[in-house]
């Protein structure tokens, strides 16, 4: 079987790999010139936090997600688990208790131990939750390193290259062209997200961390040399060239509450992107002729571009089925 | 029939859209709570471009009347061209008017929304103001052209309820003709009772919602406060006393003195 895989983001590169793994003979095509020009995977948080996402998704993304992080550490040498530090100030307190309601898998802290793990935040926070196996990696150099990888298995990624009208003779095709699959996938919708990245030597973090607040919640994750990313929005607009003024001093704000040296940090970038989404937010695999659209990630391309792989590969090679992923309308099915 | 604008509505529970985990929990929201008003932040919400088709479409999907509303706007000015944006997208006179005054408490700047809604009224919008419970702002908001007002319970998403109980009530009694919402701060379905218990003609509901462990339930469970609570209202309460008044007659009962 020969496949060709449309986008080169995270749900494309994933889906590649996988599929070449298995021995398949793959090429994937992207229509940016380079790496991430054109994918939203390129603005990601790059947060594996499957528990702390129960909070306002489904327990699929969490069962998704659970099974991505493996996946992840096999391939990715910088995929590290050192769990998600939640947060609130202390007129937040009710948010930090509700989020501990609807998550699981986590331990409460107190004052001195989020001074344990996290030293710069001591004296900071009275309370915290920590979901311990949860992990992060950096998205760019993840992507790059599944290009890499693709390139050791022959797998060709041709850039610039824009997708063919229908599927070329005698390939199947997986599509994973985001927002850009509209035309085809009716009911996907953009849900822009922004962020900012800030470079600090005075304070170092060793993992995510969540600030709660009942109108802005940020994360802000550590990443190497001294660069934080701070993110992210989610607003619903299929426009995302560029930040706005608000989400910026939002995103900004929180940073500087979460720790006031931010507020010296440099600011190193600052991205949008439109992550592509169907109205449960939940992602799908959807089969139309010889094409297999994997699409509806949302916010949660990391996390669980790697369960979905999987199951577009078992698609595609055994003819497999998965409800959970592929009813057309799987919404019924949370909301019986 | 409550009767806003010239628009006769069975439901007097309105349903913000802000804040649900998806479109898809949202849609499920608004069916159970059988709202027919759902109000949309629309700066907020798109960013402030006209950019959010793929949400608006999903909210006009929904068959119910769209409230458009200026949340997050902090000036006259502001205030006015979010109006004028909202009626070209939703094809609507009506405006929920916020204008907030203090960050903490999203408190309204009474002064802000008073200028906004004299220069809307007169632009022919509908203007459903966002306010405190203070009777002379409500005054110069009707002098201003208003024929809706929409109080407070508590501030924005705090889910305290009615915070001024003595305060509401006075400004039922000087209002009686004036559709009263009550506006924020509701958090439980007793909360929504008790406003139209005290004679509120609806409430608005987001937060209580949008945000509890499953709101499909909790719509459907406001839903029926609601209904209760008009139904109580109607039905005439007693009013409250300092002692027992026995529900049996006591005197020529056997063996008491």
């Amino acid at each position: 079987m020969r496949v060709t895989v449309i986008g080169a983001g995270v749900a494309g590169l994933t889906c590649a790999l996988e599929l070449a793994e298995r021995g398949v003979a793959v090429e994937v095509l992207e229509r940016g010139a380079q790496l991430g020009a054109s994918a939203c995977s390129w603005f990601a948080g790059g947060m594996l936090a499957p528990w702390c996402e129960l909070e306002s998704s489904d327990p699929l993304i969490a069962r998704l997600g659970a099974e991505s992080i493996p996946w992840w550490r096999e391939r990715f040498a910088g995929t590290l688990i050192n769990g998600t530090l939640v947060v609130a100030h202390g007129r937040d307190a009710p948010d930090l208790m509700q989020f501990a309601a609807r998550t699981a898998h986590f331990e409460r802290l107190a004052s001195a131990q989020i001074a344990g793990l996290e030293p710069d935040l001591a004296g900071r926070f009275a309370q915290g939750l920590y979901f311990r196996d949860e992990g992060h990696l950096e998205p760019r150099s993840a992507l790059t390193g599944l290009a890499a990888r693709l390139g050791e298995l022959g797998v060709a990624i041709r850039y610039g290259v824009d997708a063919p009208a229908g599927s070329p003779a005698g390939r199947q095709v997986i599509d994973c062209t985001g927002l850009a699959a509209r035309g085809q996938l009716t009911d996907l919708r953009g849900v822009k997200g922004e962020m900012v990245l800030l470079r600090l030597r005075e304070v170092s973090l060793s993992r995510p961390v969540r600030l709660l607040h009942p109108r802005v919640p940020v994360y802000v994750v550590p990443r190497p040399d001294g660069l934080f990313m701070v993110g992210a929005t989610m607003i619903e607009s299929d426009q995302g060239t560029r930040i706005s003024a608000r989400s910026m001093l939002e995103l900004l704000s929180a940073a500087y509450a979460l720790h006031p040296a931010f507020g010296e940090a440099e600011i190193v970038e600052i991205g949008s992107g439109v992550r592509a989404a169907f109205a449960d937010n939940l992602p799908r695999l959807r089969r139309h002729g010889e094409t297999l659209y994997v699409n509806g990630l949302y916010r949660h391309g990391f996390l669980v571009a790697p369960a979905l792989a999987r199951r577009a590969a078992d698609v595609l090679l055994h003819g497999s089925h998965f409800p959970e992923v592929m009813d057309a309308d799987h919404r019924q099915r949370r909301l019986a | 029939m409550l009767e806003l604008y010239g628009t006769s509505l069975r439901s007097r529970l309105l349903l913000g859209t802000a804040r649900f985990p998806s479109p898809a929990v949202l849609t499920a929201a608004v069916r159970a709570s059988r709202a027919e008003v759902v109000t949309v932040a629309l700066r907020r919400e798109s960013g402030g471009e006209r950019a959010g088709q793929g949400f608006w479409s999903i909210i006009r999907e929904l068959g119910v009347r769209v409230l458009p509303n200026t949340a997050g706007c902090h000036s006259v000015r502001e205030a006015v061209s979010t109006a004028h944006m909202a009626r070209e997208v939703f094809a609507t006179a009506w405006i929920k008017l916020e204008v907030i005054g203090e960050e903490d408490t999203l408190q309204p700047d009474v002064f802000g929304l008073t200028e906004a809604a004299r220069i809307l009224c007169a632009e022919g919008f509908e203007v459903f103001p966002y306010t405190t419970e203070d009777l002379v702002v409500a005054d110069r908001l009707l002098a201003a052209g208003c024929r809706v007002l929409m109080p407070w319970g508590a501030p924005i998403g705090s889910g305290r309820g009615l915070n001024n109980l003595f305060g509401l009530t006075a400004l039922r009694a000087h209002f009686p003709a004036v559709p009263l919402i009550i506006d924020a701060g509701i958090g439980v379905p007793s909360h929504a009772a008790r406003a139209l218990e005290l004679g509120f003609d609806a409430v608005l509901i987001n937060t209580a919602i949008a945000q509890a462990g499953d709101p499909a339930r909790m719509a459907a469970a406001f839903a029926q406060a609601v209904e209760a609570g008009r139904a109580a209202r109607r039905a005439g309460p007693i009013e409250p006393r300092d002692l027992a008044a026995p529900s049996t007659p006591v005197i020529g009962t056997a063996f008491r003195e």
